[in-house]
C-alpha cells in the first residue's frame, strides 16, 4: 500500500516540473513584446470599455496613447482629470484640463405640458418609432419616450421617469461618454458643462416650428421670442430656427433669461437659491432705466458741449 | 397556361374584398386642395406658379426636380392660395401648394371625351413625351415615374410587360373595379406601353379570387387584338402582386440583389398606372385622379366605397363624405392591411398614389411580444428567402456585416414574417431598421468607388 | 372615437399563437394518455399530475421570484413539458422523484438557459436522463399493464429491450430469449412492460397526424428519424437475425416514436430549416441504432436526441433558407 502511494507521489512531483518547465518555455518563446507602459497605463484607467473616449475599450485607448506618445488625442470622460493627470505621469507629457461635461436632456414636453394626439404601438424603440412618423404628439421634435437612450447607457445614469415620459440624468453617476446622445434620433441629448458647483442653465426645447405652431403642442415650448437673446448682457444666447440656445461658454449664470422666458422654456439646474422672477425683472428694468438717464446724460453733455 | 405563382414563401391571409361589388362614384370638389410636392419617388417637385395665379384643372403646377422626378398638375381649377409646408399623414412638413376652387374648368389641349382611342402612335419620343409632360408615375405604391421606368438605359431590353392586377393586399378593390369598369383603356394602355418597349411580350397577371375581371380583360384583349398580350391567372397569395414575385411567377426568372427587373428584361406596371398611360397619351390628360377604397373590418358593406377622387383632397374630406368614422374604429390606414401607413393626421391630403382610406377595429391590435420559440414561420413566410428570427438577433447584437451577410438589404418590407409570428414579435419593425442601416453602408461603399 | 392608434405595418395579424400552438401539442398527447391510463390506471394518472403542477408550478415560482420577471413564464410550454416528463417515466415512480425531475427538467435546462425558446436541450428528455442516472433502480422498474384500473400491484417486470440487452449480453440469441419469456414480435398494442410512450404506438400516430393537419409541425424530422432506424435495422437485422433485432421491434420500442413525433420535432431545439432537420433526424437514427446494437444501454433514443441537440446551432448555420436571386 504505502508502495502506491510513494510512487504516485514522486510521479505526480516529477510530472508537474516538467510541465512547468515546458509552461515556462513556451511562454518565454511566445510572448509578444509589448511597452510595460501600456499596462501600466491601462491599469490607472477605469475598465468600463465603454467607448466614450473614442476607442475600443481601456486597452485600445492605452495603445493609442503610448504609441502616439503624447495626449493630445486621447481623454477620458469617466476617469476625469484625476485619471488623465495619472496617465500623463506615467506617459511623461502634459495634459489638458478639460471642464467635466455631463448629459443634459433638452425637453421640457412631459404628459403634463405636451397631450398625446395618438397611441403609438409599435416595438418600443425611439429609432422605429422616429422613422415611422412625427410622433405621438404635437411636437415634431420633443422626445419620444422609448428610451433608447436608457438602454445606450452602460453607466445606468439614465432613467425613465413613468410620471413624465422624459428621460432623467443622474449627474453622480453620468461619465458624459456620449452613449445617450448619439442614440437619440432626436437629438434631444447634449453633453453640457457641468458648471461651477454643478450650476447650469440651458434651454429645454429645440423646436424648431414658428412659436404658435410649438405653443399649441408643448405648453413648455421655446416660441423663439427673442426675449432672452435681448435681456442676456453677455451675449450668450442666440435664436436660430424659432429656438433659442444658451452657449455655455458665455454664459455666466446670471438667470436674467430664466425669468424673462415667458413659457418656462430656460431651466436652471443646481442652484442653492429658488428664482426670484419678480426681483429678477425689476434689477432688468432698473438696470435698462439707469442706462436710459445715462444715454440722456451723454446726449445733453455733448449739446451743451458742441 | 395554368395557374402562376411565386415559389419562395409567401402567407393566405383572409381576402375581405367587401367593397368588391360598389360601382366607383365620382368624389365632389371640396372648398379646397392642398397639393403635395412630393408625390413620387425621387426629388421633390418644385412649383412654378405663384401665389394670386388663376389655374385651369390639368396645368402645370410644379416640374420636377431632378432626373428621378415627376411633374405635377393642379386637380381643379381656381386660385393659388398659398405655397408652404404642411403636415403629410405622418405628421412630418412637406412643401404643398393651396388652391381655393372655383368651378371645373380645365386646360386647353385636354380631350375629356369617353370615345375609345385605339390607334396607338407610331413616335416612341412622343409617346414618353406625353408620358413625361402627364406626370404619370407608377400607381402600385411606388410611385415611380413611369417616363424612366419606359425607358430602359441602352443596353437593356425589355422582354416581358407584365401587368399588375394581383391586388394582393385584403380589403383593397380599386384595381378591381377599374379593370371592370375601365378595361378597354388599360388594355390600349399596355399596348402604347409595348410599343414604347420595342414590341415586346404583355402578360396581364389576375389573381383568381376576381374571375370577372379575368373573363373581362381576356374579352377585351380578343376584342381589340393587340398582338402578344395575353391575360394570366394568378394563384391567391401574398404577395402575389411584388414586382419581384410576380416576375418569379410570369417569367420564372429572379432579380439579382441589388438589381433592377430590367436586369432579367422585365417591366412591371400596375393596371392603374396602364390607364393613367393611355390617358396622357391618347387623351392628352394629366395624372389628376385616381381611384381609392374606403373599407375596413368596423363598416357595412353600404358604407363601403371606391372614388374616383382628385389629388390634394383631405382625407378628412373624403371620410365625412363616406358617413364619418366609423364606430369601433381603432386605426385608420392608408394603403393596405399588410404594407400600408396607419395615418397619424387625417388633415393630411390625397397624393396620387393614395389607394385607400382603411379603417380597421380593436380586433386587430397588436398583443404582447413574447419570447421567439424558435418555430421557423417567419423563415417560411418570407418571399425573399431571407430569415427574419435571425436578422432580429443580428440587429439587436448590431452586427452590420453579419446583416448584410444575410441579405437585410433584400427585404421588401412585405409584412410576412411578423405577420406569422406567433410570438407577436415585432420582427419587421427592426429588419427596417437593420435594412436601413446595411443600405447606408452599401451606398457609401458604391459612392467611394 | 378615442386617440387614433400609429404603428408601423403590417396591421394584420394571422390566428396563430405560442399559447395555441402548444394547445395543438396537448391535444395530440391526449389519444396516448387516454391508452396509458388505460393500460396502467390511477398511477400512471398520479405521475402525471405531480409532473404537470410541479413543471408549471416551479417555472412559475422560477420567474416571478428568482428572476423576478413575470413575463418570462409560459404556462402552456411548462404544461407540455409536464407531460411528455411523466409519459418517459414508469408508473410506480415515486412522486418525490418525479418532482426532482420536473425541477431539473425546468429549472437547469429551462429556465436556466433563458426560459422559454433560449434552452439548448429539450427540457423533458433531459429530465428523464438526468433521473435514469441519479435514480437507476426506481427508473427501471417497470410494470406490466392491468387491463383494469389496477394500481401499484401490477407485477413489476423489464422492459423487452432490457430483457433482449440483457440475453444478448450473455451469449444467447433474440429468439431464446424471445422463446424463454413467452413473446412474439407483434406487439403493436399488446401488454409489454414499459413506460406508459412505449405502448401506444396508434395513439402516437393519431396525435401526430393531428399536428400535421394543423401545420404545427413538418414531417422531415420524424421521417427521416424513422426511415434510418428502418434503414439501419433492416441491414443488420438482414445480416445476423439472430443477434440484432429488425426493424418492426426497433421503430415500436424505447419510444422511438414518442421521441421522434413529439420530442425531436420541438420547435427550440431542433433545426430551422428543412434539409437542417433531414441532417438532424439521420444523425438521430445513427446514434440510436448504435448505441442499442453496440452500447451498454438498452436504449438510446434520450441520449440521441440530446447528443443532436448539441449540433443544432452548428446545423443552423450550415444550412440556411434558399434565398431569392441568389442561384
Amino acid at each position: 500500500m504505502t508502495n502506491t502511494i510513494i510512487w504516485t507521489v514522486v510521479i505526480l512531483t516529477v510530472l508537474g516540473l516538467l510541465l512547468s518547465l515546458v509552461l515556462f518555455w513556451i511562454a518565454r518563446k511566445f510572448r509578444v513584446e509589448e511597452d510595460p507602459r501600456i499596462d501600466e497605463i491601462e491599469k490607472t484607467l477605469p475598465g468600463a470599455n465603454c467607448g466614450g473616449c473614442g476607442f475600443a475599450g481601456c486597452r485600445a485607448f492605452a495603445d493609442a496613447a503610448v504609441k502616439a506618445g503624447n495626449l493630445d488625442a486621447n481623454y477620458c470622460p469617466v476617469g476625469g482629470s484625476d485619471v488623465m493627470k495619472k496617465v500623463a505621469a506615467i506617459l511623461g507629457c502634459e495634459v489638458k484640463e478639460a471642464a467635466p461635461l455631463v448629459a443634459v436632456v433638452r425637453c421640457n414636453g412631459s404628459c403634463a405640458v405636451r397631450p398625446r394626439t395618438n397611441t403609438y404601438q409599435g416595438a418600443q424603440s425611439c429609432k422605429v418609432k422616429a422613422a415611422l412618423y412625427g410622433g405621438d404628439t404635437g411636437c415634431l421634435f420633443g422626445c419620444l419616450g422609448c428610451g433608447d437612450c436608457v438602454a445606450a447607457c452602460q453607466f445606468g445614469a439614465i432613467t425613465m421617469d413613468a410620471v413624465t415620459g422624459l428621460p432623467v440624468v443622474d449627474e453622480a453617476k453620468c461619465t458624459a461618454c456620449g452613449k445617450c446622445a448619439a442614440a437619440c434620433p432626436k437629438r434631444i441629448i447634449e453633453l453640457r458643462p457641468k458648471g461651477p458647483r454643478g450650476m447650469r442653465e440651458y434651454v429645454g426645447c429645440v423646436n424648431k416650428e414658428k412659436g404658435p405652431v410649438a405653443r399649441k403642442a408643448c405648453a413648455a415650448a421655446c416660441i423663439g421670442c427673442g426675449l432672452c437673446e435681448k435681456t442676456c448682457t453677455h451675449g450668450a444666447i442666440t435664436v436660430a430656427d424659432n429656438v433659442a440656445y444658451i452657449d455655455p461658454a458665455k454664459c455666466k449664470l446670471c438667470r436674467e433669461c430664466e425669468a424673462v422666458c415667458p413659457t418656462g422654456a430656460i431651466h436652471g439646474i443646481n442652484f442653492p437659491k429658488e428664482l426670484d422672477k419678480e426681483a429678477v425683472k425689476k434689477r432688468i428694468a432698473d438696470r435698462k432705466a439707469k442706462a436710459a438717464e445715462a444715454a440722456k446724460a451723454e446726449v445733453k453733455k455733448e449739446e451743451s458741449n458742441g | 397556361m395554368g395557374k402562376l405563382t411565386f415559389s419562395i414563401g409567401g402567407i393566405h391571409p383572409a381576402d375581405r374584398k367587401i367593397a368588391r361589388e360598389r360601382q366607383i362614384e365620382v368624389l365632389p370638389l371640396p372648398d379646397k386642395v392642398y397639393v403635395s410636392m412630393f408625390q413620387h419617388l425621387g426629388a421633390m417637385a418644385k412649383p412654378v406658379v405663384s401665389v394670386g395665379d388663376t389655374v385651369k384643372a390639368g396645368q402645370i403646377i410644379a416640374e420636377p426636380g431632378g432626373f428621378i422626378s415627376a411633374y405635377i398638375h393642379s386637380p381643379v381649377s381656381g386660385t393659388v392660395k398659398s405655397i408652404g409646408p404642411r403636415k403629410d399623414l405622418a405628421g412630418f412638413n412637406q412643401m404643398h401648394i393651396e388652391i381655393a376652387v372655383e368651378g371645373d374648368e380645365w386646360a386647353e389641349g385636354i380631350d375629356l371625351s369617353p370615345e375609345l382611342v385605339t390607334d396607338i402612335p407610331e413616335d416612341k419620343a412622343f409617346i414618353l413625351d406625353r408620358i413625361k409632360m402627364n406626370g404619370v408615375v407608377g400607381l402600385g405604391g411606388a410611385t415611380f415615374p413611369a417616363h424612366v421606368k419606359l425607358n430602359p438605359p441602352p443596353g437593356k431590353t425589355a422582354d416581358c410587360l407584365i401587368l399588375n392586377g394581383a391586388e394582393c393586399e385584403p380589403y383593397l378593390t380599386s384595381d378591381y373595379r377599374i379593370l371592370l369598369e375601365r378595361t378597354d383603356e388599360i388594355v390600349v394602355g399596355a399596348a402604347i406601353m409595348q410599343k414604347v418597349l420595342g414590341g415586346c411580350r404583355c402578360v396581364i397577371g389576375i389573381e383568381e379570387n376576381k374571375p370577372e375581371a379575368i373573363a373581362a380583360a381576356r374579352a377585351s384583349v380578343a376584342k381589340l387584338g393587340y398582338p402578344n398580350m395575353e391575360v394570366a391567372v394568378l394563384k391567391k397569395r401574398y404577395p402575389q402582386g411584388g414586382e419581384k414575385q410576380l416576375i418569379d411567377a410570369v417569367m420564372h426568372r429572379q432579380v439579382k440583389s441589388g438589381g433592377l427587373p430590367i436586369d432579367v428584361g422585365a417591366v412591371v406596371q400596375n393596371v392603374a398606372t396602364s390607364l393613367a398611360v393611355y390617358e396622357a397619351v391618347q387623351k392628352n390628360k394629366p395624372l389628376v385622379t385616381n381611384v381609392l377604397t374606403v373599407t375596413g373590418d368596423c363598416l357595412p358593406v353600404e358604407r363601403q366605397h371606391n372614388y374616383l377622387f382628385r389629388i390634394g383632397v383631405p382625407l378628412s374630406f373624403i371620410a365625412e363624405y363616406a358617413g364619418g368614422i366609423p364606430e369601433g374604429a381603432v386605426k385608420i390606414v392608408s394603403g393596405g392591411p399588410m404594407m400600408g401607413k396607419a395615418i397619424a393626421n387625417l388633415d393630411a391630403t390625397t397624393v396620387k398614389g393614395s389607394s385607400s382610406i382603411l379603417y380597421l377595429s380593436a380586433a386587430t391590435e397588436r398583443k404582447a411580444e413574447s419570447n421567439c420559440i424558435r418555430c421557423g414561420r417567419c423563415a417560411d413566410a418570407c418571399p425573399m428567402g431571407l430569415e427574419p428570427f435571425l436578422l432580429k438577433s443580428l440587429y439587436a447584437a448590431g452586427d452590420v456585416p453579419a446583416l448584410e451577410q444575410n441579405a437585410a438589404q433584400d427585404c421588401i418590407e412585405c409584412g410576412c414574417c411578423q405577420y406569422s409570428c406567433p410570438a407577436y414579435i415585432p420582427l419587421l419593425d427592426n429588419i427596417r431598421q437593420a435594412k436601413g442601416q446595411v443600405m447606408a453602408v452599401i451606398r457609401a461603399r458604391n459612392a467611394k468607388k | 372615437m378615442d386617440k387614433v392608434i400609429v404603428s408601423p405595418s403590417p396591421h394584420v395579424h394571422s390566428p396563430a399563437s405560442t399559447d395555441g400552438i402548444m394547445r395543438d401539442v396537448i391535444i395530440a398527447l391526449v389519444p396516448a394518455l387516454l391508452v396509458s391510463f388505460l393500460f396502467y390506471g390511477w398511477s400512471q394518472l398520479l405521475v402525471l399530475a405531480v409532473s404537470c403542477v410541479s413543471c408549471v408550478g416551479l417555472e412559475w415560482l422560477i420567474a416571478r421570484f428568482l428572476f423576478k420577471r413575470p413575463g418570462l413564464f409560459s404556462g402552456t410550454s411548462a404544461l407540455v413539458t409536464g407531460i411528455l416528463l411523466a409519459m418517459n417515466l414508469p408508473c410506480t415512480t415515486p412522486w418525490w422523484i418525479v418532482f426532482i425531475g420536473a425541477l431539473f427538467a425546468i429549472g437547469v435546462v429551462k429556465m436556466s438557459f433563458g426560459g422559454l425558446g433560449q434552452n439548448l436541450f429539450n427540457p423533458a428528455i433531459a429530465g428523464r436522463v438526468f433521473l435514469l442516472v441519479s435514480f437507476p433502480v426506481q427508473m427501471t422498474n417497470w410494470t406490466m399493464p392491468a387491463n383494469s384500473f389496477a394500481a401499484v400491484d401490477a407485477v413489476t417486470g423489464s422492459t423487452p429491450l432490457s430483457l433482449i440487452k440483457e440475453g444478448l449480453k450473455s451469449g444467447q440469441s433474440i429468439g431464446d430469449v424471445l422463446a424463454a419469456n413467452g413473446m412474439d414480435m407483434g406487439m403493436l398494442l399488446r401488454d409489454i412492460g414499459g413506460s406508459s410512450g412505449e405502448i401506444s404506438a396508434i395513439a402516437l400516430l393519431v396525435g401526430f397526424c393531428y399536428l400535421l393537419i394543423r401545420r404545427v409541425v413538418k414531417p422531415w424530422i420524424p421521417l427521416s428519424i424513422l426511415l434510418t432506424v428502418a434503414l439501419i435495422a433492416g441491414i443488420f437485422h438482414a445480416v445476423d437475425p439472430a443477434h440484432y433485432t429488425g426493424i418492426g421491434f426497433n421503430l415500436l420500442t424505447g419510444g422511438v416514436l414518442l421521441g421522434a413525433f413529439f420530442m425531436a420535432t420541438d420547435y427550440v431545439t431542433s433545426p430551422m430549416s428543412n434539409w437542417g432537420g433531414v441532417v438532424f433526424g439521420v444523425g438521430i437514427g445513427v446514434i440510436v441504432m448504435m448505441i442499442r446494437y453496440f452500447g451498454s444501454y438498452p436504449e438510446g433514443m434520450s441520449f440521441a436526441i440530446l447528443i443532436m441537440n448539441c449540433f443544432v446551432p452548428l446545423i443552423n448555420r450550415a444550412f440556411h433558407q434558399k434565398k431569392y436571386g441568389r442561384a
